[in-house]
């Protein structure tokens, strides 16, 4: 059992980890707490639904032009609703929920109630310590952990990376330095969208996809990035793993209550919070910054 | 000259009134309100079903009443129940009141579906249930007759009827493993979704199960919305079961089946999968839902000589295998037929009429009981086993069960995989 919860705790943590580091990262570096960050997800699951299973596009083809347009449309919409607001934060975080549930509506008109799937891109499975892991989880796991590499890579070692972590860590001061603020903030949102693009992508095989599936995974995604700390990478991460795994454990462990993996997650981020309030992973963040 | 102007203006009105009059007092129609939630399949179906029906009896000149045909015309009425089951019935309040329709038909969620009923009841209008199971509905009919008369269920047969069809499947597969693997007492898991409508079915599962010679090994309970069950299957595949009774209503349905597929998790999976009864669910699980048996209303198999000529029409032209739900075609007819027989739209003779009623239908033939409910058993409305066999939905129960075979059904089968796994 230890090896079932092990491998199953590694697939759900990485899934989670690519939306919150996404996640995290604009709220890092533009303050932006966009919610409607899963919803980009579900566009891209949508897209890749539509090329690979509509069009019949080759599946390469499909999941390259979805990463491609996501982050086009989320930079189109920091454009013309976030950036004119961006100084109000609350008034951020209102507009991200108005967008969600306007993305979630044009869904439901253009594509209806149904639960959609796509075909794995790789079929089968591999038995690892006895437990069965199909091909379409490892690739995700391998993407998740070269998506995340790359990302890190980005941020430190490259002149852009420096300038995102620079406005992360204040912005006045990156400003007056001569960066352009504000292009950093619109490069960092289409980063961020693009690992939202990629976690959608890659859970389209996996899951369902329609109108509402950017909900739970939103709940989750803000449970972890609070629990490892507010726009704190390295918490978004570890949050990431410890709910993965929470859920796991429980379905593992109390079958008759698998539905409650939801809750027990939750349960586990207030238990943290009542502990340590700025999160796992909150000061460690705020030195690094 | 002004004088013939305003001769032309009265005589142009008077035509115009005369007109309106005439539309007014010969264009008479019968207005049947379709609820259902139309933005997803359950209400879709049911207004497709209903098309058909409306269409077949319109081509004909619509509806005998007395000595004079009305035509029907069907209003959509979207009742928004699976997002939010408060529209339900202010959705009949308005088709009522409103759109002035006379008769109503469909609702799917069991709590909207009650709502619903009580509004449409306090309207004295007919309403022809095509969509929820719960046998309370009908049940209100019995208690308290006069205020409840004017509601009937045409479909699906009741969850009491459903959870024994669902242990005559279950029975099904386990006979097979017996038969074919040499296994005398098959270890079952019991997987559900957490929602009140599987709370019995679940129980009487694990109550009955034993008594059928087989042991139950465990018991899941995913939400009815989660995504991914590999943890659940990876713990089904270590308990070591041989059969997984599946109850799925919601959309994970697809995962479980995708799943299953994928990790070869061998145990033959039975129950319901609501997911698992329609045409996209081939495309939706890429093919792995393969030997996915579930419990189902229709298939292209002679239930009656109805079914087949529906079940292909409704598929050429909606693209779409018909769920249950489509069954709105037989209430049109059984409402159509009711209303020839009392000459009359007035609720209290029609009901009269309705409850007379001998209808073949495409999922057998429709009697209702004194409560108002459809009538489940050999030589009614059984329900059927359907199980995906290389891209096909077949019909695979009954077979020889009461002496009863559909003809077009085939033999079920045991995944190939699981007979690998477990043939002594």
């Amino acid at each position: 059992m230890v090896e079932n919860i092990l491998i199953n705790g590694l697939i759900h943590g990485g899934v989670y980890a690519l939306l919150a580091v996404g996640f995290s990262l604009i709220f890092g570096v533009a303050r932006i707490v966009n919610i409607a960050h899963t919803a980009f997800y579900m566009i891209a699951a949508y897209l890749i639904y539509t090329f690979a299973t509509r069009l019949h596009l080759h599946p390469l083809l499909a999941i390259s032009l979805s990463i491609i347009i996501v982050p086009l449309i989320g930079i189109l919409v920091y454009q013309l609703t976030i950036k004119p607001i961006q100084e109000h934060e609350v008034t951020v975080l209102i507009v991200t929920i108005a967008l969600a549930m306007v993305f979630q509506e044009v869904m439901l008109l253009l594509f209806g109630g149904h639960f959609r799937g796509n075909p794995s891109l790789v079929t089968g499975y591999l038995e690892i310590f006895g437990v069965r892991v199909s091909y379409q989880h490892l690739l995700t796991l391998v993407a998740v952990f070269f998506v995340l590499l790359a990302t890190w890579g980005i941020l430190l070692k490259t002149r852009l990376g420096i300038a995102i972590r620079a406005t992360a860590q204040d912005r006045e001061v990156a400003n007056l330095m001569g960066m352009n603020v504000s292009r950093v903030a619109m490069i960092t949102m289409g980063i961020s969208v693009t690992m939202a693009a990629i976690a959608g992508v890659l859970v389209a095989p996996l899951s369902v996809v329609e109108p509402y599936m950017w909900l739970h995974p939103l709940v989750m995604m803000l449970a972890i990035v609070v629990l490892g700390g507010l726009g704190s990478i390295k918490g978004s991460l570890a949050g990431a793993f410890i709910l993965g795994f929470a859920e796991t454990l429980v379905v593992f462990l109390i079958p008759l209550g698998a539905f409650l993996k939801g809750a027990f997650s939750l349960t586990i981020m207030l238990v943290v919070l009542l502990i340590r309030p700025e999160g796992l992973f909150g000061v460690v963040f705020e030195e690094e910054r | 000259m002004e004088k013939l102007g305003k001769g032309i203006f009265i005589f142009a009105m008077v035509f115009l009134f005369g007109v309106l009059s005439f539309t007014v007092a010969f264009a008479q129609e019968i207005k049947i309100g379709i609820a259902g939630p139309m933005a997803f399949a359950q209400g879709q179906h049911q207004w497709f079903g209903a098309e058909f029906g409306a269409d077949e009896i319109n081509a004909k000149g619509g509806i005998l009443v007395g000595n004079k045909r009305l035509p029907i015309k069907l209003v959509k009425v979207d009742t928004n129940e699976i997002l939010n089951v408060p529209d339900a019935a202010s959705a009949i309040e308005r088709a009522i009141t409103r759109d002035k329709v006379d008769f109503l038909m469909g609702g799917f969620r069991t709590e909207a579906v009650f709502a619903m009923q009580d509004v449409a009841m306090d309207y004295k209008k007919i309403f022809l249930g095509c969509g929820a199971a719960h046998p309370e509905l009908c049940g209100r009919v019995a208690k308290d007759y006069n205020k409840y008369k004017y509601w009937f269920r045409v479909t699906p047969i009741n969850s009491l009827f459903l959870l024994k069809v669902d242990l005559l499947l279950v029975g099904t597969a386990a006979n097979a493993i017996r038969k074919e693997l040499g296994i005398t007492t098959p270890k079952v898991a019991i997987v559900a979704e957490k929602a009140v409508w599987a709370d019995p079915i679940v129980g009487l599962g694990k109550t009955n199960l034993p008594k059928m010679g087989m042991e139950v090994v465990g018991e899941w309970r995913p939400s009815s919305t989660a995504t991914d069950v590999t943890a659940e299957l990876s713990a089904i595949n270590a308990a070591g079961a041989q059969i997984i009774f599946t109850t799925f209503s919601g959309p994970v349905g697809i995962p479980y089946a995708k799943q299953w597929g994928e990790l070869k998790i061998p145990a033959a999976s039975v129950g319901i999968n609501v997911e698992a009864q329609k045409k996209g669910f081939w495309e939706a699980t890429g093919g792995m839902g393969n030997y996915e048996m579930t419990q189902n209303t229709l298939a292209r198999v002679e239930i009656t000589p109805a079914t087949i000529p529906f079940y292909d029409k409704f598929t050429a032209k909606i693209g779409e295998f018909p769920t249950y739900n489509a069954a709105t075609n037989d209430a049109i007819q059984i409402l159509a037929a009711a209303i020839e027989r009392a000459g009359t739209l007035d609720s209290d003779k029609v009901v009269t009429e309705l409850e007379k009623t001998s209808f073949l239908g495409a999922a057998g033939r429709i009697v209702f009981t004194k409560e108002h409910d459809v009538t489940w058993g050999p030589g009614y409305v059984t329900a059927m086993g359907t199980q995906w066999q290389d891209g096909k939905l077949m019909g695979v129960w009954p077979v020889d069960w009461e002496g009863i075979t559909y003809k077009g059904s085939v033999k079920y089968k045991i995944p190939p995989w699981v007979v690998e796994k477990w043939k002594k």
